[in-house]
């Protein structure tokens, strides 16, 4: 390592990482880039249909789902969640992610898919004309930005952490690298890359998850010393009771509600219908691959093949954050009410931390490349997401669409391009935000989590009511986010020193309600707007709509052919049922 | 997905090195093979692990999942078929105009 810190004299790193550690990175970076050079060398249709997912098979495609979603805000977030609260941060899969995963493929799809849309704002266009489609391409669009911003703060700390660079200086490199990751794989390689970054993912996760469970006495072990730890903290440092840690229901460490049945219904209405409906069925991220699939059977099923890999993911994300508040030193401070030294940004140790401070403890040289390779791989693809998410939604349904209409073709890949440059450099900017005020970010989260509750409503009764009208779209979607907004505002915390504190509701019991409230306002509005407003004529709802769709138009007539573990309907049976299974285990 | 596209043509131009499934077993392959041999001569800092070489085991249980996708991908290999459909586009969808088609 004596040439880095010749390179930059900088101060002592968190994680001691070696010539073998970073073999195995290196590595890594060379397949990426060799996936993408084989992209742009082979331009030929053949291998151009190979690329681009339409032949590719639904294990594929599914994995890429869940991979686009596997970044950092995912990896870090949930284990740091795992770490502070414990096992109800599993409702964000099993309660959250999985049953809006299945509604996604099972009642959604058929109408992005039938409906032949290149985004989802451009459904939400075609259905409603332009003020929803503005509202929702906009935000859209800035949330991406935002959330990019936070892909790349978490970079940049890895590297600070591994390398010992200043945070600023490892932001540059790692924007510089992902900008590169992006120009030169496109948009085709992406889904390559993916599926390749979860199979790393898994091989570091997992390794780390058992060593760190057989360091503390396996499962069991691990009970038992949250249960010490609850027993014996102060109480200023508020840790949850050993019950709340370890059962799944009811969940009020996650809620923050005092009553046990009120936490139960927070979290199936609050974060499961509303919050996670609203992100997995309207985030064009997801939705994009699902759109590339080569038929509506295989567009239903992406999801529902992804949401198995998905229900198990909570296993080597949260666990390892609950061990790492039992067995890392400073992690125990820090839970115990301390504020240890040190961390990723060199500003204390974070619950954001717990993972990376687990792998400097358990790992042994070798492996701790691995699970390195793992998170720059997780969080470099998060952030290609979003980025490239961004450049369609702005080029297309935003610059062709209002500004600049009917050019060429190299025009608008030019402006695409532009649009990556500065979503990158722009990304930059949000993830020094990001560094210097990290509440911030959570509130700006918090504040776009609004944007879909609204969202999804619009969207599941504009497909299943034809008489819902252009106006009442745009109008219900705005007084849904901003209902949420005020309820944000009235809340004790969700937007810190911000809140009022009129409504007595604090953490992400906060955020449920403000969801619901939007999700309900949203609903009400637009049934009253569409009361005293025209029509569209039921012509144009065809596709868009359910009633005016032909049946066969929303099915794949080779489905029923097929064996039934290819058909979409069993298989999210049985999704649903082993989530139900893994609700009631935990 | 793409085995009874094959019969007529004898010379079938299968995916090869695009294959995902080739890609995924090198890269693993490579990487268990790597683990196995840190688990064998590097240390094994088994004051971390617990007594356990991590790393030999990651690199066996990575091998074999490795010969797994590459072993997959050889008995199913994907064929390239050689006419490739384009895919329609609607004429209400915002995008790039092909050069040919009007403006």
């Amino acid at each position: 390592m004596s040439h880095l810190s010749l390179a930059v004299p900088a101060a002592t790193t968190l994680i001691d990482a070696n010539w073998l550690d970073y073999l195995l990175v290196v590595i890594y970076f060379g397949f990426v880039l060799g996936i993408g050079f084989m992209a742009r060398r082979s331009v030929s249709d053949s291998i151009d249909f190979f690329l681009s997912g339409r032949s590719l098979p639904a294990w594929v495609t599914g994995l890429a789902f869940i991979s686009a979603n596997l970044g950092a805000v995912e990896i870090m977030g949930m284990s740091a969640n795992g770490a502070e609260i414990g096992l109800p941060t599993v409702h964000y899969f099993w309660v959250g992610a999985i049953p809006a995963m299945l509604f996604l493929g099972v009642v959604m799809m058929p109408f992005y898919y039938g409906s032949k849309v290149r985004s989802v704002p451009e459904f939400m266009f075609r259905r409603f004309g332009t003020g929803a489609h503005l509202v929702n391409a906009i935000s859209f669009a800035v949330a991406q930005l935002l959330i990019a911003g936070v892909n790349l703060y978490l970079l940049g700390s890895i590297v600070h952490a591994l390398l010992g660079w200043p945070l600023w200086v490892a932001l540059i490199v790692a924007a510089a690298i992902v900008l590169s990751y992006i120009t030169l794989g496109g948009l085709s390689a992406a889904i390559y890359n993916e599926v390749l970054q979860f199979f790393v993912i898994v091989a570091s996760l997992l390794p780390l998850t058992l060593i760190g469970l057989h360091r503390v006495g396996g499962y069991g072990g691990l009970k038992d010393k949250i249960a010490a730890f609850a027993e014996s903290a102060p109480a200023a440092a508020k840790v949850a009771p050993a019950a709340q840690q370890l059962e799944s229901w009811p969940g009020q460490a996650l809620s923050g509600f005092s009553s046990s049945f009120l936490s139960v219904i927070g979290i199936v209405f609050g974060l499961g219908f509303v919050l996670s409906f609203g992100y997995w069925t309207t985030n064009f991220v997801e939705v994009q691959r699902a759109m590339a699939s080569k038929s509506i059977s295989a567009a239903r099923k992406t999801p529902i093949i992804g949401a198995f890999p998905k229900m198990f993911v909570p296993f080597i994300v949260i666990l390892p954050g609950m061990v790492s508040a039992v067995l890392v030193k400073e992690m125990i401070d820090l839970k115990g009410g301390g504020t240890p030294a040190g961390g990723a940004s060199g500003e204390g140790v974070k619950y954001n931390d717990a993972l990376l401070l687990l792998m400097r403890d358990v790992l042994p040289n070798g492996l701790l490349g691995l699970a390195i390779a793992g998170l720059l791989a997780a969080f470099m693809a998060g952030m290609a997401a979003n980025i490239s998410a961004f450049n369609t939604v702005f080029s297309y349904d935003l610059w062709q669409r209002y500004i600049r209409k009917d050019h060429s073709d190299d025009y608008y890949l030019r402006i695409g391009r532009l649009a990556t440059v500065a979503a990158t450099v722009i990304a930059i900017f949000t993830a020094t935000i990001a560094s210097s005020f990290s509440n911030v970010m959570d509130y700006l989260q918090t504040l776009f989590g609004f944007f879909n509750a609204p969202l999804f409503a619009t969207f599941i009764l504009g497909m299943f009511w034809k008489r819902m009208t252009a106006t009442a779209g745009w109008v219900g979607l705005s007084s849904g986010t901003i209902s949420a907004v005020v309820v944000a505002f009235l809340s004790e915390d969700a937007f810190g020193s911000a809140s009022l504190g009129v409504l007595g509701l604090s953490g992400q019991g906060a955020s449920f309600v403000a969801a619901s409230t939007a999700f309900v306002v949203d609903i009400v509005v637009s049934v009253l707007v569409t009361m005293v407003t025209e029509p569209k004529p039921a012509s144009e709802l065809k596709g868009l709509v359910y009633s005016e769709t032909p049946k066969e138009d929303l099915r794949d007539p080779e489905e029923a052919s097929q064996p039934w573990y290819q058909r979409t309907m069993p298989l999210a049976g049985i999704a649903l049922l082993m989530v139900l299974v893994l609700n009631f285990a935990f | 997905m793409s085995d009874k596209t094959t019969s007529t043509k004898p010379a079938k131009k299968t995916a090869g090195a695009f294959d995902i499934r080739n890609i995924i077993g090198s890269l693993l392959g490579l990487y268990g093979v790597i683990l196995l041999l840190a688990g064998l001569f590097a240390d094994k800092a088994l004051d971390k692990t617990g007594g356990v070489n991590a790393n030999l085991w990651t690199g066996i249980v990575l091998i074999v999942v490795s010969a797994l996708f590459l072993g997959w991908a050889r008995v199913k290999p994907i064929v390239v078929p050689d006419e490739v459909e384009k895919v329609g586009d609607d004429p209400t969808r915002p995008a790039p105009r092909r050069r040919s088609g009007g403006h």
